[in-house]
């Protein structure tokens, strides 16, 4: 893409994952890259905005609750309004649910440990024909089995709003769901992390299918 | 007979709780003015079997202090529910 597109990166007390994702960002798909902090809101000028995981103000109250409610989040509410692509990954696909920006909630892996591992994933919904077979990335939470109310399963499974499901389901999510994005597809919210599946070094199915580069050309295409 | 107390763990005054101090800055960033002293503890139900009520609340108190809470730190209530 071309290296004019700016992407801004939301980044909260307890946010990890920013500096990886910049990384990729900036170096393989040369984009000019603003690190957003919780404090201040920002003119949506971006062209897309990712929230990186970690664990935004120490996970309390609920994953995500208070950085939901944060300064910075209301700017990123405006940048929706305008139809802005926004990208929450893991601890940032929790932020979105209680921003209200996605729906269902992300509630204790149902094993109740944190699970760190590389998972085999498949494209659904819109995604069906993005994602080839024996698709990994790696996994790294001990929130991330997805809730709905079974009505609004069943519409956002009828709008093709489910767009990766685990192969095996990790978590307990409803309908082994692992990324989601919203009614109009600007808002994408996966729990597992495509910024860590981009270099040989650390992707060792980088050979077969360079899992994350995928991920991040159908997020730009 | 089946009785249920609810038992109440809170941080004592004394010790710093951040979960509380979070909630409370982040009531401050959304125009709630004035408050103050927010502090997160836990509620934990408590179900047992005892031939009364007196006898549920002594078992409980029992359950609460070799396990459920640790007195160096915190504090702990424990309120009997009202039977159905």
């Amino acid at each position: 893409m071309s290296s004019t597109k700016k992407a801004g990166i939301l980044i909260f007390p307890g946010t990890n994952c920013n500096q990886d994702l910049k990384d990729v960002l900036e170096n393989v798909y040369k984009l000019k890259v603003e690190e957003l902090w919780h404090q201040s809101s920002f003119q949506p000028y971006h062209d897309i905005y990712f929230i990186a995981g970690g664990f935004s103000y120490g996970d309390y109250l609920r994953s995500g609750a208070l950085a939901a409610r944060s300064l910075s989040m209301k700017s990123l509410i405006e940048a929706n309004q305008k139809g802005k692509k926004i990208v929450g990954i893991c601890n940032g696909f929790q932020i979105l649910t209680e921003a209200n920006l996605l729906p269902g909630a992300l509630i204790k892996n149902t094993g109740l440990k944190h699970i760190c591992k590389w998972v085999a994933l498949e494209g659904a919904g819109v995604w069906s024909n993005s994602i080839g077979k024996n698709y990994q990335l790696p996994v790294s939470h001990s929130e991330g089995n997805y809730i709905l109310s079974e009505d609004m399963l069943s519409e956002i499974e009828d709008n093709g709003q489910i767009i990766l499901r685990y192969a095996e389901n990790i978590n307990g999510s409803q309908n082994n769901i692992a990324g989601i994005q919203n009614k109009s597809g600007n808002i994408i919210g996966l729990m597992p992390h495509p910024e860590r599946a981009i270099y040989p070094q650390l992707d060792y199915s980088y050979s077969q299918e360079q899992s994350g580069m995928i991920f991040f050309e159908k997020i730009f295409a | 007979m089946y009785f249920t107390g609810n038992v109440i763990v809170r941080f004592k005054k004394s010790v710093l709780e951040p979960q509380g101090k979070a909630i409370e800055m982040s009531l401050g960033e959304n125009g709630f003015k004035g408050v103050s002293q927010i502090r997160v503890g836990k509620s934990i139900e408590v179900t047992v079997d005892a031939a009364s009520s007196v006898e549920a609340e002594k078992l409980i108190r029992e359950i609460a202090e070799k396990m459920l809470f640790n007195p160096v730190m915190e504090h702990c209530e424990v309120h009997m529910v009202e039977s159905p």
